[in-house]
């Protein structure tokens, strides 16, 4: 069985991709509403949402990262652009998501031509320099001389007063929101069953069908022969110049693509919430998605989304267990290990959970360095071998008596 | 004149800090080849060991005077520091107003074992991995001891002032003729500069005048020979990591009263510092202490208002913009070596 151009093998993955996309609100929300446990849901659409376009965004850096090696540090400016135009589109044409997103990915993949055609003429550490000053350059003018385009530190919002002209004249008092010809993003249905809330939003759903497309586009581009220069350049760029060819345009282009990944995301976060602030281009943003890549693993397909829903379900859900909830948990404990107990964890959960997410990060760089996929093939790879030697004994077994 | 005069006096506190943060980076990126991410967080440590210094010479036992009374009539608590109690008021007092200064005492010790337990834990196990793991795993150590120091000192600025004695401002035109008040400067910046240039030249006397510094050159420029010639390279490059990890601790303790401490401040440092670094050249100690000064200097003419109204927001930018320029025309940097980092 095989379609859109992918052998048997990729097909059946896209289409694991696929189901556990759509199925993403049910799988999120395992616990029931009243248990305990219900704070470790992560159905609910914003966070869902955040999963989709933070997987987008951590897919094209790892057309980048993972695939030619070059470690960009400033990556969010794109994130950042893409924001911007996304929300200027609503302010001036229309609410339609769709103008919005495709200006985020037209502007945001003109500024990584223009930012890629400079870094790439350096290579390593002063690649990263570059694209990182790139990146604090448009975050400082953001915040200060662009004011009249990004509207500085209060961030770029919707009035009452912008022109919209693609949408009918309505006279109404409140913001209209964001929509795909008629569907409300924030709209959205809830079925409750088995004690279970689900929540089926529509923004997640818009989200969820990009997300896909976005990484059916990344796994023709690893299996293409233009991914596989890409890795080539990793690789050895001297040995492919010495072939006779211009490494450079095929790492422009990869640039080029992972920054309109970026600008696909930054749109739809816009379209999800019609706000950008230049806080969404700092380093620090770009720096978390380095983090989502490698600690999901860096070249491989599915790593970099489930480094992007690892770091946000923490951001989210890991950061809300304060003490009264390890009360909670440890309350069958004797009071005074119960106490020395909480004591002792109480810096890595809630308000400590960067502690938690930066030294897993180093175990992962020191011990783990291709990510959680590298650990789930360990574990996977434990179990297959133990099967093997069970095989190869009945196998000695059985062949002993011939000779 | 005298505006360009107060410029470049304005630029050296921070070139300063760039230039001795720069210079510990070099140190550690040209003896063991490992690029630092944690390094603006040393520095951070080091205005924490201020901080801690501080609260320690404070640290205070609570008697009760009978003879006085609080507002509502109670006996009135009066807190005194230990110190105060050992060494008399008079001592005491000034134990305590002098604690940034002494806490340089305090902190030498301290970041040199943190750089020894740093680099024979963890940087060791990376000299054979490519740049791109370094920069990975310091980044995630930076992240790491930020929020140590969150969890303990809290996330606000934590005021930590200079001695009385140098509260004040140094009418620095006088001195030269010009008017009066025409160039004031803060007596703690212009310690904060001598204290710096008197450390960047201990370190180059270190390693120019010493035998022990003519080693650490020679591994520098080739560790293998020096290794066969039967010297333990190795030792003296750990020792050079906690002479770096102490040298960006005393910017920051010396930086304390400048700007009060708070757990982001190494983040913030180290961004500017590694473009300092690669501006200067990457492995150049000479162009990491040029460059952090001459890179401050100009920030600070950046922000001149002459300058902003003919080029808006070039405050914000120039330190990237230069540092754009300068990788594009001369990647070496300015004092740079050649094939350092070209690959």
């Amino acid at each position: 069985m095989t379609f859109l151009g992918l052998n048997e093998r990729d097909t059946r993955f896209l289409l694991i991709v696929v189901a556990l996309t759509m199925f993403t609100p049910f799988l999120l929300q395992p616990f029931a509403e009243n248990s305990g446990l219900a704070q470790f849901n992560a159905g609910y659409p914003d966070l869902m949402q955040r999963f989709a376009i933070y997987g987008i965004f951590a897919i094209g850096f790892n057309i980048l990262f993972g695939l030619t090696g070059y470690l960009s540090f400033g990556h969010a400016a794109f994130l950042g652009v893409g924001s911007y135009s996304a929300v200027w589109m609503f302010k001036l044409l229309s609410m339609n998501i769709i103008p919005a997103i495709i200006l985020a990915v037209i502007v945001s993949g003109l500024f990584a031509l223009l930012i890629g055609f400079i870094s790439l003429r350096r290579t390593g550490i002063y690649f990263s320099i570059l694209t990182l000053a790139f990146a604090q350059m448009s975050f400082n003018l953001a915040y200060s001389v662009l004011t009249p385009i990004t509207n500085g530190e209060t961030g770029l919002q919707l009035t009452l007063s912008d022109p919209r002209i693609l949408d009918p004249e309505s006279i109404t008092n409140s913001l209209p929101s964001t929509s795909l010809f008629g569907l409300e993003m924030n709209d959205s249905a809830q079925w409750e069953v088995f004690g279970r809330v689900f929540t089926f939003s529509v923004g997640y759903y818009v989200c969820a069908v990009i997300a896909i497309i976005a990484f059916y586009i990344s796994l023709r581009i690893f299996r293409s022969p233009f991914g596989l220069m890409l890795r080539a350049i990793k690789t050895n760029k001297t040995r492919m110049a010495y072939t006779g060819l211009n490494t450079r345009p095929y790492a422009l282009a990869a640039f080029v693509i992972s920054g309109m990944y970026a600008g696909l995301a930054g749109g739809l976060l816009a379209s999800m919430d019609p706000l950008a602030g230049a806080e969404r281009m700092q380093w620090t943003a770009s720096g978390e998605v380095v983090l989502m890549t490698i600690l999901g693993g860096a070249g491989t397909l599915m790593g970099p989304v489930l480094g992007a829903g690892f770091i946000k379900y923490f951001e989210n859900i890991f950061s809300k267990i304060n003490d009264n909830v390890l009360h909670g948990w440890f309350a069958f404990m004797p009071d005074g290990l119960e106490d020395a107990l909480i004591t002792l964890i109480h810096p890595f959960v809630g308000k400590g959970w960067h502690l938690t997410l930066g030294m897993l990060f180093m175990l992962v760089v020191i011990f783990l360095p291709g990510g959680l996929v590298e650990l789930g093939q360990r574990i996977a790879g434990l179990f297959r071998r133990r099967k093997a030697e069970d095989r190869s004994d009945d196998g000695s077994k059985a062949t002993t008596p011939a000779e | 004149m005298d505006a360009i005069l107060l410029q470049v006096l304005n630029g050296l506190d921070k070139g300063s800090a760039y230039a001795l943060i720069a210079l510990g980076l070099t140190l550690i990126f040209g003896t063991l080849g490992v690029v630092n991410f944690a390094h603006g967080a040393l520095f951070m440590i080091g205005a924490f060991c201020a901080v801690t210094f501080q609260k320690l010479l404070t640290l205070s036992y609570i008697t009760i005077d009978e003879t006085r009374t609080d507002f509502l009539g109670n006996p009135l608590e009066v807190k005194s520091p230990y110190v105060e109690g050992w060494f008399g008021p008079e001592t005491g007092g000034a134990i305590i107003d002098w604690a940034v200064p002494l806490a340089i005492l305090f902190s030498i010790p301290v970041m040199v074992a943190f750089g020894f337990v740093m680099e024979r834990g963890l940087i060791k196990h990376f000299y054979k991995r490519p740049h791109a793991d370094q920069i990975l795993v310091t980044f995630g150590l930076a992240i790491v001891l930020q929020e140590i120091v969150k969890y303990f000192f809290g996330a606000n600025p934590i005021p930590t002032p200079a001695p009385d004695a140098f509260r004040g401002s140094l009418d620095f035109g006088v001195l030269l003729g010009f008017d009066p008040n025409a160039i004031i400067y803060p007596y703690w910046r212009l310690i904060y500069f001598l204290f710096a240039s008197f450390i960047i030249g201990a370190v180059f006397a270190f390693l120019q005048f010493t035998t022990f510094g003519m080693v650490v050159r020679a591994g520098m420029a080739d560790r293998e020979t020096v290794g066969l010639l039967g010297i333990n390279i190795d030792k003296r490059f750990t020792l050079m990591f906690g002479l770096a990890a102490a040298v960006a601790g005393l910017a920051g303790v010396m930086y304390a009263p400048i700007n009060s401490p708070n757990y982001h401040m190494g983040m913030d440092f180290l961004v500017l510092s590694f473009v300092v670094v690669v501006v200067g050249g990457m492995g150049s100690l000479p162009g990491a202490v040029a460059a952090g000064f001459l890179l401050g200097i100009l920030e600070s003419f950046a922000s001149m208002n002459e300058i902003k109204s003919i080029l808006p927001g070039i405050d914000q930018i120039i330190i990237y913009l230069v540092a754009i320029v300068i990788l594009l025309t001369r990647p070496r940097g300015l004092l740079g070596r050649k094939g350092v980092m070209e690959e």
